[in-house]
């Protein structure tokens, strides 16, 4: 198609000029935001209420320095997603392993965070079906935590992959497919954490 | 796309498969027209199962309290019909056009994603399935297909054992959004990137467009409806809070999330069919159509403000002066674009030579049957009336003249238009005739009278009546009308049938057309183009056929006459390789792994319901056919 | 074409239709249909306007034998295009203006010192409806005085093992709908011109009987009001003799159950229940079971025999009374006027 593409200089472009798969992933990438979107705004509709049922609301149970450094973790797996990227881009497929392993091994602490996180909540009251806030924060988190823990699948798979020598720099592009899939994860994170745990909940609820 | 990377295959996968006629090509296709038929087929299967439903519906509302079938069954086919025939029938339907045409429109020589493609058509092909086994496994959904909690979450049947006919409604949508997920991801990048040399955005035949602006809405209205089906489902099997009052939960944010999906879904369902007869119409009329660049910006305008009016169905709810004004004005203004549309169309018409084939009859049907609804739906919008139509056969007639009269006649018209060149025979005419005027009839015997029925007060979803209310002349004709329907399509399938065995050889281009499908032979061969077209305008068949003078005029173009390059003067040659083009084309392998893989979900949906252990083969065999297919050699 | 033919059935229909929007007969609903009937008249011009073009250009440039020559090929025309965006526009901008002034005006609440406060409480599949200020508790079928605005206080409330779904208050006549969604609190006014009867019905889709969740509206001059709240607010009467006696002594207490358990009557001791319907006055109602049977003794025994054969998915046990039972229950339950 290259060859075609060439021959027809004289045309405008009838494509960006991006692969199939990278254009793929940014259409995924847009959908994710709405499925994201639709869950941040279930949250924020629901963060302070608990009807009859009483009992905490999220905001009554965080631990914000916690929260805070597993936070960081996850963003600077970001940081090495775009080391290995770069190993890869170079031809150093070994460096590219160590950065794989590296970031997936951050993610898997973010992920350990999110579960010491979630049995402390349940210890002190506030479980998936407490009240509707309780309910609202166990699901958002728990997609983004499921995206995460999808995440670390992929990088794992390409670490395998390369390690059986399959993953040349020729193919560094499915390094950048998970990358961008990763530091989108990684941004829904920021949102999530400035929205829902760094915004106050709104005056007077909670404790009901 | 470099397919030459990884020539060894691992030990342990699949090898590909070579079968070329047979059960098993089909299984393991990933040709987007195979994959096309396959929608076509299978959605118009759906389409008999969910007419049946209806029928059942119309003869249990002949008359006055009749108990031809029990208010349990009435709610569970007045479900299934609802969900039947948008998830089920006309989305598939668009989709079958979709993969058969658009990449013939642009001048590719398969989708993006050849596989993705294939698994997408068996994701959607499993969902179906797996809702219809609800039959057998204890009750159809009976919710309605907009699901309101929180009827449908624990609501009002608490005090009763938890019956599971919703559960299959929730699972088996998540299912299907998945697969129009990934479709539409497919042919965006499609769209975005495989369009042929001079195919610029401005260049795409309508239907490639509308289909294009649809792709974009499903992309973004599905997930919404995901979270909302995930937010029902975990009320029902978790015991959550999303819908339940007692525990803060609030049912109108159901309403908004379904709605913020559902409306744009409805232009998911319109668009492709307004697309359809943007080609059908200037086909029959020997005419360009008038406004291109206008028609396409109504159809983004409308994609656009699809957006903003969900509310619209809501106007019972109660949700204030302030933001019932609001929706009131998005719902009267996205008419504009709607009306434009029609002008558009009728002025295409203005002064052409109108041949009334039988797809240019639906086509018209289309235009004069959508205006109706459109203008019922203009009505809707005066808020206080509104009230009074909403949840009343008015609404049903409406929508039955934008999603039938409007959506199933398109669909109709492109069935017979493109017939020919799927099959490489014509549909016969005259039997084309009988069936567009049958359903012509019978469509608006059933329907106008749902117009009256709604403003004398027939509330929706009530298996039955009381005598005295005026309602059972014009429930009788409905019924009569609905039958009608059900001739029609069996004269389509008689026609169908026929043209197998005595159809009239159609030839490349019996239409005389105008866009790129109509330049290759019928039906077209695996690599659809010998050699990519190179296109230099709108209608680029068409001017290769016809030299337009500054005046309009047409004169047959000089020398050679139609066709792009080689692929004409080697007609002969398809197929057996004499033509040294075809040694270079490389065509992407079948493969077990999508259908294989897609039969993962079901399986999962089942084990949600009914056995944990189902859940872990359903999920053993997802992961494995994704990696199997990961690893999968691109070509043997 | 063919709904030209329908209107004229339509304006021609003399068919009594008692829930048709087309006939308002309160200030509510004729101020909604003076909104719709210009919006139909135009929408029927379009139509017409556009039908007929429709048909002009089939017949006008239809394929004749013999002309061959491609028509004129015309690509498009700016003027035409803004005229029929232009056009559109301000008739939709003419219609939009009425529609926000109307939504406003009836959005507003009617004066209390003037208006009747009726709270009505949805069930699946019936309405509780009470009268706050009178004390005053019915079923099904709601009593209103003509020529005064009344403000209906609509819920869905979560009564017994029963929780609350969506459903939809509608008289046709008096006015649009409203939905009852649990955990809001939302009010609707009707208001009735002449005595009579309205008939109304559930409009959002509750289960399995939502068809057979209708409702009363039953107009009265002020005076008739007055007096049936009269008749309302009194005590139930206890019969002394006969078999409405024995009925009495039976709804307290049968064998494996008592009504009282459910439903409740001012002036029996123990039976102040709100699970089902107030029977205070039962005997003095047309129709019962959401307004779908005539309160006749046929129709109540066969309720009593078996409610759920009458109404699917019906609340109320079947509780397998004798026919001497049924009979006893009949004769007490019409005896409470």
């Amino acid at each position: 198609m290259s060859v075609q593409a060439a021959a027809h200089a004289e045309h405008p472009a009838t494509n960006t000029g991006m692969s199939n798969v990278k254009v793929g992933m940014w259409g995924f990438l847009a959908s994710e935001c709405l499925l994201f979107g639709a869950l941040i705004s279930t949250y924020l509709l629901y963060r302070g209420r608990v009807g009859q049922a009483g009992g905490p609301i999220p905001h009554d149970v965080y631990d914000i320095p916690f929260t805070s450094v597993s936070s960081f973790v996850l963003l600077m797996s970001s940081l090495t997603m775009v080391l290995a990227l770069a190993a890869i881009q170079r031809g150093d497929e070994r460096r590219l392993r160590v950065w794989l392993v590296a970031t997936a091994l951050l993610g898997m602490v973010f992920i350990s965070g999110q579960v010491y996180e979630f049995s402390t909540f349940v210890e002190e009251g506030l479980t998936l079906k407490t009240n509707v806030a309780s309910t609202a924060f166990f699901v958002l988190t728990g997609f983004h935590g499921a995206h995460v823990s999808i995440g670390i699948l992929m990088l794992l798979s390409l670490w395998g992959i390369s390690h059986q020598g399959k993953l040349p720099p020729s193919r560094s592009e499915a390094v950048e497919l998970v990358g961008l899939y990763w530091h989108f994860v990684d941004i829904v994170w920021i949102v999530i954490f400035t929205l829902v745990y760094l915004v106050p909940a709104p005056a007077g609820a909670g404790g009901g | 796309m470099a397919t030459e990377v990884l020539p060894q295959r691992r030990g342990w996968t699949l090898h590909r498969p070579t079968a070329t006629t047979g059960v098993w090509s089909w299984i393991t296709t990933v040709d987007h027209k195979r994959i096309g038929i396959l929608y076509g087929v299978t959605a118009f299967v759906m389409f008999l199962a969910g007419g049946v439903e209806a029928l059942l519906l119309r003869v249990q509302l002949a008359t006055p309290e009749n108990n031809f079938i029990s208010a349990e069954t009435y709610n569970q086919l007045f479900t299934m019909h609802g969900t039947t025939m948008i998830f089920l029938v006309i989305m598939p339907l668009s989709a079958a056009f979709f993969n058969y045409f658009l990449p013939l429109q642009i001048g590719a020589r398969d989708v993006a994603f050849p596989r993705l493609n294939a698994f997408s058509y068996w994701v959607f092909l499993a969902g179906g399935i797996f809702m219809y086994t609800s039959f057998f496994l204890g009750g159809a959904p009976n919710g309605g297909w907009f699901g309101y909690a929180p009827l449908n979450t624990e609501g009002g049947v608490l005090d009763v054992v938890r019956t599971h006919n919703m559960d299959f409604w929730v699972l088996g949508l998540i299912i299907l959004g998945i697969a129009s997920t990934v479709s539409a991801v497919n042919l965006l990048v499609t769209i975005i990137n495989m369009r042929a040399p001079g195919m610029t955005f401005m260049r795409m035949p309508v239907f490639t467009w509308m289909t294009f602006v649809v792709q974009f809405l499903l992309v973004f209205a599905l997930p919404i409806i995901t979270v909302a089906l995930f937010e029902l489902l975990f009320d029902r099997l978790f015991g959550t809070n999303f819908f339940n009052v007692l525990n803060g939960g609030d049912p109108v944010l159901w309403q908004h999330l379904f709605w913020l999906f559902g409306h744009p879904e409805v232009y998911i369902l319109i668009l492709p069919a307004m697309g359809i007869v943007s080609e059908i119409l200037p086909v029959f009329s020997r005419k360009p159509l008038f406004g291109y660049a206008v028609v396409v910006f109504s159809g983004i305008a409308i994609g656009f403000m699809g957006w903003g009016v969900w509310a619209h169905h809501m106007f019972a709810v109660g949700l204030g002066p302030v933001a019932n004004s609001a929706f009131a004005l998005s719902t009267m203004f996205i008419a504009v674009p709607t009306g434009v549309k029609i002008f558009n169309w009728l002025a295409t018409m203005w002064g052409g030579d109108l041949r009334f084939k039988t797809p240019m009859l639906f086509a018209i049907g289309f235009v004069a049957m959508f205006t109706i609804g459109g203008l019922s739906g203009v009505t809707h919008a005066i808020v206080p009336h509104d009230t009074q139509q909403t949840d009343t056969y008015y609404i049903v007639a409406h929508f039955h003249y934008v999603l039938f009269g409007g959506a199933i006649f398109g669909l109709f018209g492109g069935a017979y238009f493109w017939w020919p060149k799927i099959t490489g025979k014509l549909l016969n005419e005259r039997i084309g005739k009988a069936n567009f005027w049958l359903m012509f009839l019978g469509f608006n015997l059933t329907f106008a009278p749902f117009h009256i029925l709604g403003l004398e007060g027939m509330a929706r979803r009530t298996h039955t009546y009381p005598e005295g209310m005026g309602w059972d002349f014009w429930n009788m004709v409905s019924t009569v009308g609905a039958f009608l329907i059900a001739v029609s399509v069996a004269v389509f399938m008689w026609n169908v049938m026929r043209t197998r065995t005595k159809g009239e050889v159609a030839g490349d281009d019996p239409w005389d057309g105008r866009s790129l499908e109509w330049s290759i032979s019928s039906p077209p061969p695996a690599h659809n183009f010998d050699e990519i077209p190179e296109v230099h305008e709108v209608d680029d068949f068409w001017h290769k056929k016809y030299a337009e003078d500054e005046h309009g005029r047409l004169a047959p173009a000089v020398a050679g006459g139609a066709g792009y390059g080689p692929s004409e003067a080697h007609a002969g040659g398809h197929g057996d390789g004499e033509h040294g083009g075809h040694e270079a084309i490389h065509m992407p392998s079948p493969s077990y792994y999508p259908a294989f893989t897609a039969i993962g979900f079901p399986l999962l949906a089942w084990g949600l319901i009914f056995s944990p252990a189902l859940i872990v083969i359903g999920a053993a065999i997802l992961l494995g056919g994704l990696y199997g297919w990961a690893l999968e050699p691109s070509a043997e | 074409m063919l709904l030209a033919l329908v209107l004229l059935l339509f304006t021609a229909c003399t068919e009594s239709a008692p829930q048709s929007t087309l006939e308002p007969e309160g200030p509510v609903a004729r101020q909604q249909d003076d909104l719709f009937r210009p919006v139909f008249w135009i929408a029927t011009a379009v139509f017409v306007f556009v039908e007929g073009l429709i048909l002009l250009i089939v017949v006008k440039f239809r394929h004749r034998e013999g002309r061959d020559a491609i028509p004129t090929q015309v690509h498009g025309n700016k003027r035409l295009e803004l005229l029929w965006t232009i056009i559109p526009t301000v008739i939709l901008a003419g219609i939009a203006v009425p529609t926000i002034g109307a939504i406003f005006n009836l959005s507003r609440e009617p004066d209390p010192a003037t208006r009747l406060d009726v709270t009505i409480i949805a069930h699946q599949w019936w309405w509780e409806v009470e009268y706050p200020e009178e004390r005053v508790i019915t079923a099904n079928e709601i009593h209103i005085p003509t020529g005064r605005p009344v403000y209906f206080r609509l819920e869905s409330r979560n009564q017994g093992a029963e929780i609350p779904v969506i459903h939809s208050f509608w008289v046709p006549k008096l006015g649009g709908k409203q939905d009852v969604v649990p955990g809001r609190i939302v009010h609707l006014t009707y208001e009735a011109e002449q005595p009579g009867t309205y008939l109304g019905q559930c409009a959002e889709f509750c289960g399995i009987s939502h068809a057979y969740m209708r409702l009363r509206m039953i107009a009265h001059t002020p005076e008739d009001f007055e007096a049936w709240l009269e008749n309302e607010g009194s005590r139930a009467a206890t019969p002394d003799s006969g078999l409405a006696q024995r009925g009495f002594e039976l709804f307290q207490s049968f064998p494996g159950g008592s009504c009282m358990a459910c439903h409740a009557i001012n002036g029996l001791d123990g039976a102040a229940a709100r699970i089902g319907p107030d029977l205070t006055h039962f005997g003095s109602r047309e129709t019962f079971a959401g307004a779908i049977a005539d309160l006749t003794p046929e129709e109540l025994r066969r309720w009593l025999d078996d409610p759920a054969s009458v109404k699917p998915g019906a609340k109320m046990p079947d509780y397998g009374l004798s026919d001497e039972e049924i009979e006893a229950l009949v004769a007490y339950l019409l005896s409470l006027e």
